[in-house]
């Protein structure tokens, strides 16, 4: 990496004393990119992408919306039917979150299924755990500030999984709300966090862009970028890949906005919040089911402790184990396109997943899948064992066990032995 | 970016960019600023605050020599029931010796009522000289406090920074003592 | 690129059946599928229909539900122009006030005057219902699983028996669609409630379409704006895709991959 030499003088002034236009050279330019990234690798700009479009929508939404329990709910209808384009602003906002986690969510499937958290990547993936922690706190509390039914019911629920924590959780959860109930300094504090905590996504994803251009990005074979037939410049190659993703991308986004906005919404969250009165049915976004459903999944005392604080245990559990798995793989390859045992393993996990999300949408004691007998909350809590035992015995157990395919010496023999529908 | 690419001589296509890449570069960047238009016009006014009602305003408490201040659009206006004296003042100056010339008739509907927007045309304070006892400037009408601007008794500016007269807004009279501002 | 596609439909179609399970999770009684003329991608009002459903909601629902989203001016949107809203908005009396004695008083609505509540207060509703406070109509075809076609349902839906065994409350009307059945609601529309200014029949069943399209007119008063320029906006970013893609290939054919 030579810097470069800037020709136009005032580039060059600027760039002597701070070099940003080197490392914009640097990180989105000549950054050595292996040459056999699939579609799958777009997922991360497409996340970056509708993180912009919230905080702009956003900082335009703020300027019309009123975070006070008496007024919230008004001044939603308000942007709704009488700022100029407001309707759009809000819709783009509301399935921008269900946009950000489909594209944050296939990304992760990716970096599990390409081996993306291994040596030397273990920080770059806890960045990007801190990242999903982060999305899952900011969507919660933005979901609250509608001051919908459903706002205020969820938000009354999952503050109320605080209490499960023992001697300190009544306090925690009074605390929480700044009164004995949910009500209107538990928005107000909301919507302050919920405008703080995109800023700190976007640092947050700063510093997963540079640990990512530290340790390189991995690819569909996982092996290494060994020589510079490996690899071609991030520009025009991949900045061209990611514009057409991102068209792609903005179709399906905006046919939602367009003509489904609600596709994703739940209508009790069109009622103003009542404290009279719970919705018969409460469900989370549909980004939160498959949590929700691990945390119902616990309906057991263990150890003498009660299945409220172990359900909220183990949904934590489920995002913690995490931070380990880059430690639980013993696996010597990194993509799973090497590894014939796992591969089936993971895609066991993606159905478990769906089936979790399945289960947290549904009432614990309805059948599963319309088979009588078969009882949701049964379902939900064999899908929660899988998940566990996924990362806590199958990463180890497989990895040692199996013996993987031969790999390709490198990135660029695999691509012109067309390894790349393998 | 293209400082770069001369400079780094690494990238093939750069010298020639072709049509195709220019029409749709040009194709994306009038996409992304015709996407810009939405958020900048959500900050003009909304329908509720452009359907925001007109004012009435009831004259018949006024007494002669005294004025009133009323709400409208946000913005305090000015309505005075002018002395004779006071008429005749703002008839007689000579248009030559005004920043902004208007005629007194062109600004008034009844000789008796001043109706002006109590905003002063120069940085927008509320001038002075309304209420009894204010300070009304060297001509009678009203003085801005924040840069000393002197508006006369048809609410014309006569000294000061300010640029323009006073604006008068829309407005009908409904009966003899009755005005609709808006 | 197959691949990408072929993530892209499972994604959706999973997305799909998660978001068909949570909503089917909260409803009783699935109400039956009707055509309304503002569906699919180039729907739209029908202006007609809109005002026969607001002559229906004025003379029958406004005497126990409140509109509170509906302003007078926003009658635009049904096809009146000014001088027919300053006449409709002239039928109602508003409170307005403090006047210059500090005392509130009421006059006659302006455009920009929100259409009046029947009732005080939440409580003084409820009062005067049995105790049961009749809901805001504003956004009810939003806030209900399958919004038209539920209200359309709840409104033809109601029985003169409870079915043999449905021990009925007091005062509770049964409703086959209504999730408990058991409404406070008395069945609201008989035939000719109102007499139509375009000399439409007023049969119940048009009275409700009427006036189901109005409420969900009154929901989604952008409808018809949002449809038209989701149009515009995805033909733009088909093109721009289609060019992005067509860039794309030429710049990586430089290369083997």
């Amino acid at each position: 990496m030579s810097a470069p030499v800037w020709n136009n003088k005032v580039v060059k002034w600027v760039d002597d004393r701070l070099p940003v236009f080197s490392m914009l050279h640097h990180s989105a330019y000549e950054y050595p990119t292996p040459k056999n990234l699939s579609y799958m690798w777009n997922f991360g700009s497409l996340a970056g992408l509708v993180l912009v479009t919230m905080i702009l929508t956003g900082i335009f939404l703020v300027m019309n919306y009123t975070p006070h329990a008496d007024m919230a709910f008004d001044s939603v209808e308000r942007i709704m039917r009488d700022v100029n384009y407001g309707w759009l602003i809000r819709y783009l906002h509301m399935n921008g979150a269900s946009m950000f986690f489909i594209a944050v969510y296939i990304h992760i499937f990716r970096g599990l299924y390409y081996g993306s958290y291994k040596a030397p990547r273990e920080v770059l993936w806890w960045i990007g755990i801190l990242i999903l922690l982060a999305m899952m706190a900011t969507a919660f509390m933005g979901y609250v500030l509608p001051w919908g039914q459903m706002s205020f019911w969820g938000a009354t629920v999952i503050t109320n999984l605080f209490s499960a924590f023992p001697v300190i959780g009544d306090p925690l959860v009074t605390w929480l709300w700044g009164g004995f109930s949910v009500g209107n300094p538990t928005l107000n504090r909301f919507f302050s966090l919920h405008y703080l905590l995109p800023f700190v996504i976007l640092g947050l994803v700063v510093l997963h862009v540079w640990a990512l251009h530290t340790v390189r990005s991995n690819n569909p074979t996982g092996v290494e970028i060994k020589t510079p037939q490996d690899s071609i410049p991030f520009h025009p190659y991949y900045t061209i890949k990611d514009l057409f993703g991102m068209g792609v991308f903005l179709i399906i986004y905006l046919y939602f906005v367009f003509f489904a906005p609600n596709f994703f919404g739940e209508p009790d969250n069109y009622i103003m919040a009542n404290p009279l009165s719970t919705p018969a049915h409460i469900v989370p976004e549909w980004y939160f089911l498959p949590f929700y459903a691990i945390l119902r999944s616990i309906d057991f005392e263990f150890l003498g402790m009660p299945a409220k604080l172990l359900g909220v245990l183990a949904m934590f559990a489920a995002i913690i184990v995490l931070f380990v798995i880059p430690w639980l793989d013993t696996s010597k390859v990194r993509s799973s396109r090497f590894r014939p045992v796992y591969k089936w393993f993971f895609v066991v996990l993606i159905i478990d997943c769906f089936v979790l999300g399945y289960c947290g949408a549904k009432a614990p004691s309805d059948p599963f899948m319309g088979l009588h007998g078969l009882q949701v909350i049964t379902v939900g809590q064999l899908a929660t064992l899988y998940y566990f035992l996924h990362f806590l015995v199958v990463m180890p157990v497989v990895g040692k066990m199996e013996r993987p395919k031969p790999l390709p010496a490198s990135i660029s023999e695999s691509v012109l032995k067309g390894g790349a529908n393998a | 970016m293209s400082q770069t690419a001369q400079s780094s001589g690494e990238n093939p296509d750069e010298n020639r960019r072709d049509f195709l890449t220019l029409a749709t570069t040009a194709v994306g960047v009038v996409g992304t600023g015709m996407a810009l238009w939405p958020f900048v016009d959500s900050m003009n006014p909304s329908k509720d605050v452009l359907a925001l009602a007109s004012v009435e305003v009831n004259l018949s408490n006024i007494p002669v020599g005294q004025a009133i201040k009323v709400m409208w659009r946000g913005k305090p206006v000015f309505i005075r029931h002018r002395t004779e004296r006071e008429i005749k003042e703002a008839e007689d100056v000579a248009l030559n010796q005004l920043v902004d010339p208007e005629t007194d008739d062109a600004r008034v509907k009844k000789k008796e009522w001043l109706i002006v927007v109590g905003v002063c045309t120069h940085l927008g304070c509320i001038p002075m000289g309304t209420a009894t006892g204010e300070p009304r400037g060297d001509f009678d009408g009203w003085y801005c406090p924040c840069h000393g601007s002197h508006y006369d008794s048809s609410g014309r500016i006569r000294k000061g920074p300010a640029p323009r007269n006073l604006v008068v807004p829309t407005y009908t009279f409904l009966t003899d003592t009755s005005v609709k501002i808006g | 690129m197959r691949k990408f596609a072929l993530t892209a439909i499972a994604a959706a179609f999973a997305l799909t059946a998660f978001a068909n399970t949570s909503s089917k999770a909260a409803e009783g009684v699935v109400p039956p599928a009707m055509e309304w003329s503002w569906q699919g991608l180039f729907g739209t009002y029908d202006r007609a229909q809109l005002q026969r459903g607001f002559q229906v909601f004025k003379t029958v629902c406004a005497t126990c539900h409140s509109m509170r989203y509906l302003a007078f001016r926003n009658l635009e949107g049904i096809g009146f122009n000014e001088d027919q809203i300053k006449a409709i908005a002239a039928e109602y009396e508003v409170q307005d006030g403090p006047n210059d004695d500090g005392e509130m008083f009421t006059r006659t609505a302006k455009p920009s005057d929100h259409f009046p509540h029947p009732f005080a207060n939440d409580k003084a509703a409820a009062a005067a219902n049995g105790g049961a406070t009749p809901p805001d109509l504003s956004l009810m075809a939003k806030a209900r699983p399958h919004g038209p076609d539920y209200i359309h349902a709840l409104l033809t839906g109601y029985e003169e028996e409870a079915p043999a065994g449905v021990e009925m409350a007091d005062g509770k009307y049964y409703n086959h669609y209504f999730p408990s059945h058991q409404i406070s609601m008395p069945p609201p529309l008989y035939g000719n409630d109102v007499e139509y200014t375009d000399g439409t029949e007023a049969t119940v069943d048009q009275e409700v379409l009427d006036v189901t399209a109005f409420l969900n007119w009154i929901a989604e008063p952008e409808l018809e704006a949002r449809k038209a320029m989701g149009m515009k906006v995805l033909l733009f970013l088909i093109v721009l895709t289609a060019m992005l893609y067509a860039v794309k290939r030429k710049i990586w054919a430089k290369i083997e991959h």
